[in-house]
């Protein structure tokens, strides 16, 4: 009986042990034991208050001592004496800060969430591995290992973040690894490359061509031409109209065959607004101090921990400040004692698909230029966590991969702008270097420098603006730009006629530029990047115009500007699309038709100074009442936005111009309905169905539940979505069509502007902090300024050893 | 007295060690001063829930509990208080259960 006693009191307590150690979905799917104990659990990732004033730490791989000086939000300033310290010590310290960030996106990027996260991740892993994220990206690794400079950096980089790594132990990993339950790996030269794929994915890794096309299938070449023109009604290009092409274009190709048969026969994840960015300089000419000011603001995914790390970078032939991307090397978007750079989105059309025609049903070969070519297929592993791995078996052809070769390899409610059994053409695929842009930014003195810096990009093509101590200004919607007939790629392509393929490339010095123009600034805001004088054919639709009207208008009406003015138009809630419109709206609304309640709203709409601020109601009443017009005009003949039926609606700039300068047009008139209604019957309906619908929603007008704030979803959450770890909703103006475009969960990502001059001086906020553990006084300390839209003055010290009372602690790294 | 072996034992293991060290701890020291059942039970239990406690206030008290704040949110408890009655309840169910089987291992093989 003893013997039994212990034997079942040793297994007891073996199974509990072995029963904490591991997974299970009823308890929030945490090994218990292993997160909660104080040993090695989250309680370790608490950090402390008090801060090491001083800190030396061995480490592999330096060849020489780095200082690493951090300031009040715990920024690095990284002292090296040479360019491999220098990134080994920018990767070393990164992955300090944010090594699961690194971690996940990178797993994102390449196809490897199943690893960690199990099956429910798999769609995604196979989408990035199918749309040749892999692929692209060890072709990009390529190209930047041809150069030895940039051989060294990602080197240096990946050292440096294995050095991190390879001294953690369990109780030191970052507390998401002990959530998901998995160990750190070693870092790759190749996840560099990821970093960019997965850039491109969200900048030019959407298509409307499926949706396009099904659109002209449905209602033909000639009202395809006039619902969704090539240049919009109103416009306010980046280059500014009338800069003369100072060179001889390529000849431009000729549209193939099967594209001119498609315009003429009368029978063949739309983008978001929001996910774009503004970025302006203005000259010494219209400034206080004599010298230009840069301003930049990307908009992107907010979240926590940011997507930004602030970091100076500084050796002999370099000392710079700005914004990295965590997980690679250089400075992005930032400043030096002699220029400063930012950049936005070009929305060139750089994604386009070919119709394939295989031979049969084996698939091994294509029809293309006369002749069956063979299919190349490529094997890709995913391995699932708690599950055999999977092999998926990716057909390409010289295009490049088709992503879904039949319907049954599509998965359900998802990826409907992809369109079944064509090749996708995307420049992510490339081999490129865009990281030695950046690298020679970093160091760029002039701009000369800034000319040559650009030749290296590829992709996402980016509107790099630009300002030196030289007093000069400049901007250069940049990239790989493919050279293309007007409109390819406006729909699906037919595959088989070369004639359809992208014909080469339009020259990097041909790329659209600006230098010291007569009104002193230049910015951009997604829209345009040109004229239709320029001879190349870049894209058919760009941003809506608005912002880059209200940046320009503001721009121009400057004297003396300060970099307070700048901050000032980076937070501007102004809606240029409601001066646009809304006086017009409103001649339609016959007040003695209207009720009281009626009346009460629209007399609030009429006072409203068309500011998108947090406690406008107006901007909800105005906003709601668009929308509700929108789609009442468009609805009947496009069906539910929601439908899923592959329509794509035309645009609101197109809407607008229907409205001013056609109100009769017979796309006002509902179909489903007996009489015929023009715009002035869709305006009234709306208005009416606005009113109703806030009421229901929001109770009696003017209450402050009606205040755009209120009404308006902005939060900012986790990477991962894990609930606390967010800051969650919150209440803040602006909407995608302002210049302080914050809206749902994307925004202005990094807030920067620079006042060139002897003696620089740059300021910057992103919302968020340096720290990406939830456990960290510098997890989200910047939040609180970002949101009162103000700046934080950033240090930029000219030596390791320069006294400032920002500086709180040193931090000395030496070879081990 | 196994109370306080335990405690200073794990305490220190704590430093250096996985978690389960308790376990182990708890485990030799009961086959070296364990008595009763419920001496042994309740003084591995006591001894690891402390050692947890103390060194989870170690780490959460500079810190202001923000850590623990958010991981209450997380798994949707009201507060971090929360977290570290779970976190000591599961080492002092783990110590009491491993100085109970140190008990019960010895009197398997001896005369007590």
């Amino acid at each position: 009986m003893k013997y039994f006693k212990a034997i079942f009191s040793v297994a007891v307590t073996l199974a509990l042990i072995w029963a904490l150690q591991h997974r299970f979905e009823l308890l929030s799917n945490l090994p218990l034991g292993n997160f909660l104990n104080p040993a090695n659990g989250f309680w370790q990732n608490s950090e402390s208050k008090h801060i090491l004033v001083a800190e030396d730490l061995k480490i592999e791989g330096l060849q020489q001592p780095v200082t690493i000086r951090f300031d009040s939000n715990m920024i690095p300033h990284i002292f090296a004496k040479n360019n491999h310290d220098l990134y080994l010590a920018q990767g070393y310290i990164t992955a300090r800060d944010r090594l699961w960030q690194m971690d996940i996106q990178t797993r994102s990027a390449s196809g490897r969430l199943s690893e960690v996260v199990g099956p429910k991740a798999l769609e995604v892993d196979r989408y990035h591995r199918r749309m040749g994220m892999v692929y692209g990206a060890e072709n990009t690794l390529k190209g930047m290992m041809k150069d030895p400079v940039m051989r060294e950096v990602i080197n240096a980089y990946t050292e440096g973040v294995n050095s991190y790594i390879r001294n953690l132990s369990p109780r030191d990993y970052p507390i998401e690894f002990k959530i998901l339950d998995y160990a750190p790996e070693e870092w790759k030269p190749i996840n560099c490359a990821f970093l960019l794929k997965l850039m491109s994915e969200t900048l030019a890794g959407g298509s409307d061509e499926f949706l396009m096309t099904s659109t002209l299938k449905k209602f033909g070449a000639a009202t395809v031409k006039d619902l969704f023109p090539d240049y919009p009604f109103r416009e306010d290009p980046i280059i500014p109209v009338g800069t003369k092409w100072d060179f001889k274009p390529l000849p431009i190709p000729q549209p193939s065959k099967t594209f001119l048969a498609e315009q003429s026969d009368i029978k063949t994840i739309q983008k978001v607004e929001g996910i774009g960015s503004n970025n302006w300089v203005i000259a010494g000419s219209k400034t206080a101090s004599g010298y230009p000011i840069l301003a930049n603001d990307p908009h992107l995914n907010l979240t926590l921990p940011s997507i930004w790390y602030q970091m100076q970078l500084e050796a002999p032939g370099v000392n710079v400040y700005g914004v990295t991307l965590p997980g690679a090397p250089c400075v992005v978007i930032g400043y030096n004692n002699k220029i400063s750079w930012g950049v936005t989105n070009v929305d060139a059309d750089v994604l386009d698909w070919y119709q394939i025609k295989f031979k049969d049903n084996t698939k091994n070969e294509y029809w293309y230029n006369n002749k069956w070519n063979k299919v190349t297929r490529r094997v890709e592993v995913i391995n699932i966590r708690g599950e055999k791995p999977l092999y998926d078996t990716v057909l390409y052809t010289h295009h490049g991969p088709v992503v879904y070769e039949n319907a049954g390899k599509k998965p359900a409610d998802s990826y409907e702008n992809i369109p079944v059994g064509t090749a996708l053409r995307w420049i992510a695929h490339d081999e490129s270097n865009e990281f030695k842009t950046f690298y020679l930014l970093n160091r760029g003195k002039n701009y000369d420098d800034y000319r040559e810096a650009l030749t290296y990009y590829t992709a996402p093509a980016q509107n790099f603006i630009f300002a030196s101590a030289d007093k000069d200004i400049a901007i250069t919607p940049n990239g790989k730009l493919p050279l293309k007939f007007k409109d390819q790629g406006k729909f699906i392509l037919d595959g088989t006629d070369p004639a359809n393929d992208w014909h080469g490339w339009i020259p990097a010095s041909q790329n659209p530029t600006a230098k010291n123009p007569a009104q002193g600034y230049l910015s951009s805001a997604n829209q345009s990047s040109t004229d239709p004088s320029y001879p190349y054919y870049i894209n058919w639709q760009f941003g809506p115009y608005e912002r880059g009207k209200r940046i320009n208008t503001r721009l121009a009406a400057m004297q003396k500007a300060t970099v307070d003015s700048m901050r000032v138009l980076q937070t501007d809630n102004y809606s240029i699309f409601a001066q646009d419109v809304l006086a017009e709206m409103l001649k339609y609304i016959d007040p003695t038709k209207l009720d009281e309640t009626q009346i009460q709203v629209l007399n609030i709409l009429k006072s409203w100074n068309k500011r998108f601020d947090a406690d406008e109601v107006g901007a909800t009443i105005f906003n709601t009442w668009w929308l509700n017009f929108y789609t009442q005009t468009w609805q009947d003949q496009f069906g539910k936005l929601t439908d899923n039926n592959n329509l794509k609606w035309p645009s609101r700039d197109r809407t607008v111009q229907l409205l001013l300068k056609d109100p009769t047009s017979k796309w006002f008139n509902n179909t489903k309905t007996p009489v015929v209604e023009t715009a002035g019957e869709v305006l009234s309906n709306s208005f009416a169905a606005t009113v109703s619908q806030l009421m229901h929603k929001y109770g009696k007008p003017g209450n402050s539940k009606w205040q755009w704030g209120n009404v308006k979803e902005t939060y900012i959450n986790h990477l991962a979505n894990i609930p606390g770890f967010g800051l969650g909703k919150f209440k803040a103006g602006g909407t995608g069509s302002t210049v302080n475009a914050l809206v749902d969960g994307h925004g202005p990502s990094w807030r920067m502007v620079v006042q060139l001059g002897p003696n620089v001086k740059g300021y910057g906020i992103f919302p968020g902090g340096e720290s990406g553990n939830p456990g960290s006084y510098f997890y989200d300390d910047m939040l609180k300024t970002w949101q009162d839209g103000k700046l934080n003055e950033l240090l930029f010290m000219q030596s390791p050893n320069e006294q400032s009372n920002k500086i709180k602690s040193t931090l000395t790294l030496s070879a081990k | 007295m196994l109370f306080v072996i335990i405690f200073i034992a794990t305490f220190c293991s704590g430093f250096l060690f996985t978690w389960w060290a308790a376990a182990i701890i708890a485990f030799v020291a009961t086959i070296y001063a364990g008595r009763t059942a419920a001496q042994s039970f309740w003084s591995g239990f006591l001894a690891v829930a402390a050692v947890w406690g103390v060194h989870a206030l170690l780490k959460s008290v500079p810190n202001d509990h923000i850590l623990a704040d958010r991981v209450a949110k997380m798994v949707h408890l009201p507060g971090w208080i929360w977290l570290l009655v779970i976190t000591m309840l599961i080492g002092g169910i783990v110590g009491g259960m491993s100085a109970l089987s140190g008990l019960l291992v010895k009197r398997a093989f001896t005369h007590v």
